[in-house]
């Protein structure tokens, strides 16, 4: 198995804190990943270093054989690396079609020429910018709704723009944090479509859930986290089997 | 034409509106600078100095908002790593800065002032400036950068994990604004034809600030509005002549309390 993310010995301290305490796992190339574990486990904070918007204290995380610990989250972004975020972190100010082409930002055109040729509308990338995020909006479900402000649309469809946005940067690794809260067993099926829909597309996901019915049908692999440590990692039937992820989070039901 | 007296009230409203415009613009990514006036005066010293060395006047407009704009550039790279009040503070500091160094220069004539500069400012120059500039930020906000701009606005922490720089973002806006702010100092100094370090003081930049948060933050047009406003009223009404500052004060409370996002308070013009 040839590691796609490879995440080694990574510890985060907040002051005297340590929510991460030399965690290691390795993500294959193509698989849906999944990350579980209890409430304050360290699920997040293990995705904000992964996208480099917290440094890890120690350890190195590397993308396809190549270390980017250190790497400032636009720059983590640009090697391939997309997320969402628990709490929708969505532009106010714009709409639902121009979120996702904040996504296309570093995959459009640069410099003086290239912005002085789209000013005067002769480039042709926004164009380009903006149909294909109409496109990645209809990927996820919410074709029809590209004018609509952020605030007009209902939490479910937030997430939904938030995953838009991330493919919209082209991403080789998609970090999922929690996609499925506050949807309906609808809604959970087409979330599960729609994750089978990205991976086909060749992009490697991780994905953090709470709900184990999604994460046990869907997942190629899962790491169990708890207390800040790799408490168990495996298939989906050797996680449920395990005593301590039983003990630990999944219960005896 | 005009009347003299009209020129004169529709030349200081076209300087006015480009030095709102140059305080929204890092203010569409969140960055509040009260020290516009400092950018003014730069803009002003340098273009009189080059104008009086002989050089045509748009050369002179052109290198002295040059100038702002690399003092921009200083001056927004500790701004950086700063938030909301405390880049009001910095700003605020860098205004001083600007106006004790021209006091003191003596090269520029400190504090006795700088006078005999040649009367190059036409009205159609700076109805010309103020339509460009205007449809730069208009334009600029359907574009990538302008996307940049805002989204680090709302959220610079996803802006970020987008792809977004936000260093480059900042600072480009913070040294398009203070370029902007450069040539309404240079068309300033060419019509009043003297200039002194207390010209460009923090009233000033107040003003300047004070256009903005009037007109809105949200809307391109907020700051021609609020310029026009702040600069309309007092010719027309005699009463807020004299009561000036109170007039305007009570303003901004009134704006603070029930439009805390100015007149304008849509992005509008975009369907």
């Amino acid at each position: 198995m040839s590691a796609f993310l490879r995440v080694e010995g990574v510890n985060r301290r907040f002051g005297g804190y340590l929510a991460l305490n030399d965690v290691s796992c390795e993500v294959a190339r193509g698989h849906v990943h999944a990350l579980i574990g209890p409430n304050g486990a360290g699920k997040t904070t293990l995705f904000n270093v992964i996208s480099g918007v917290l440094r890890p204290t120690a350890g190195r995380i590397f993308l396809d054989g190549r270390d980017y610990t250190g790497l400032r989250p636009d720059g983590v972004s640009r090697l391939g690396v997309a997320r969402n975020f628990q709490q929708v972190r969505l532009v106010r100010q714009l709409s639902a079609v121009e979120n996702v082409m904040i996504g296309c930002h570093a995959g459009i055109y640069r410099g003086v020429a290239g912005n002085l040729a789209e000013f005067f509308g002769l480039g042709g990338a926004e164009k380009a910018a903006r149909e294909k995020s109409r496109e990645m909006l209809a990927f996820v479900g919410m074709a029809g709704k590209a004018e609509v402000p952020v605030d007009q649309l209902t939490l479910v469809d937030q997430r939904r723009l938030e995953v838009a946005r991330a493919l919209a940067s082209e991403p080789s690794l998609l970090l999922l944090d929690e996609p499925a809260a506050g949807m309906n067993p609808t809604e959970l099926d087409e979330l599960k479509t729609l994750i089978q829909a990205i991976r086909d597309r060749g992009i490697t996901i991780v994905l953090v859930e709470h709900h184990m019915r999604l994460v046990m049908s869907i997942a190629d692999r899962i790491t169990v986290l708890s207390a800040g440590t790799v408490i168990a990692s495996g298939t989906p039937s050797e996680v449920r089997q395990d005593a301590a992820v039983i003990s630990a989070y999944l219960g005896t039901a | 034409m005009l009347s003299s007296y009209w020129d004169s009230v529709c030349i200081f409203l076209g300087i006015n509106i480009l030095l709102g415009i140059s305080l929204y613009i890092p203010m569409v990514c969140g960055l509040i600078s009260l020290g516009q006036g400092g950018f003014m005066a730069i803009g002003a010293y340098v273009a009189v100095m080059l104008t009086k060395a002989g050089a045509p006047f748009v050369v002179a407009l052109v290198a002295g908002a040059l100038v702002a704009a690399v003092a921009g550039l200083i001056v927004g790279a500790p701004a950086l790593r700063i938030r909301g009040i405390y880049v009001m503070i910095l700003t605020l500091g860098f205004g001083e800065i600007v106006r004790v160094f021209f006091l003191n220069f003596e090269p520029t004539g400190g504090a006795s002032g700088l006078g005999g500069i040649p009367p190059l400012t036409e009205l159609w120059q700076i109805v010309l400036s103020c339509v460009l500039a205007y449809l730069l930020v208009w334009r600029i906000r359907q574009l990538r950068f302008g996307r940049a701009m805002i989204a680090i606005h709302d959220d610079d922490l996803a802006a970020e994990a987008m792809g977004i720089n936000l260093t480059r973002t900042k600072l480009m806006s913070f040294s398009l604004g203070a370029f902007i702010a450069g040539i309404a100092g240079g068309f300033y100094a060419h019509y009043a034809l003297f200039i002194d370090a207390n010209q460009f003081d923090f009233s000033r930049s107040a003003m300047t600030f004070l256009y903005v948060v009037l007109g809105g933050t949200v809307n391109p047009f907020g700051p021609v509005l609020g310029a026009a406003i702040v600069t309309l009223l007092p010719e027309v009404l005699r009463v807020v002549q004299d009561w000036r500052m109170t007039v305007f004060g009570t303003l901004l409370i009134l704006i603070a309390i029930w439009r805390p996002d100015g007149i304008l308070r849509t992005a509008g013009f975009r369907k």
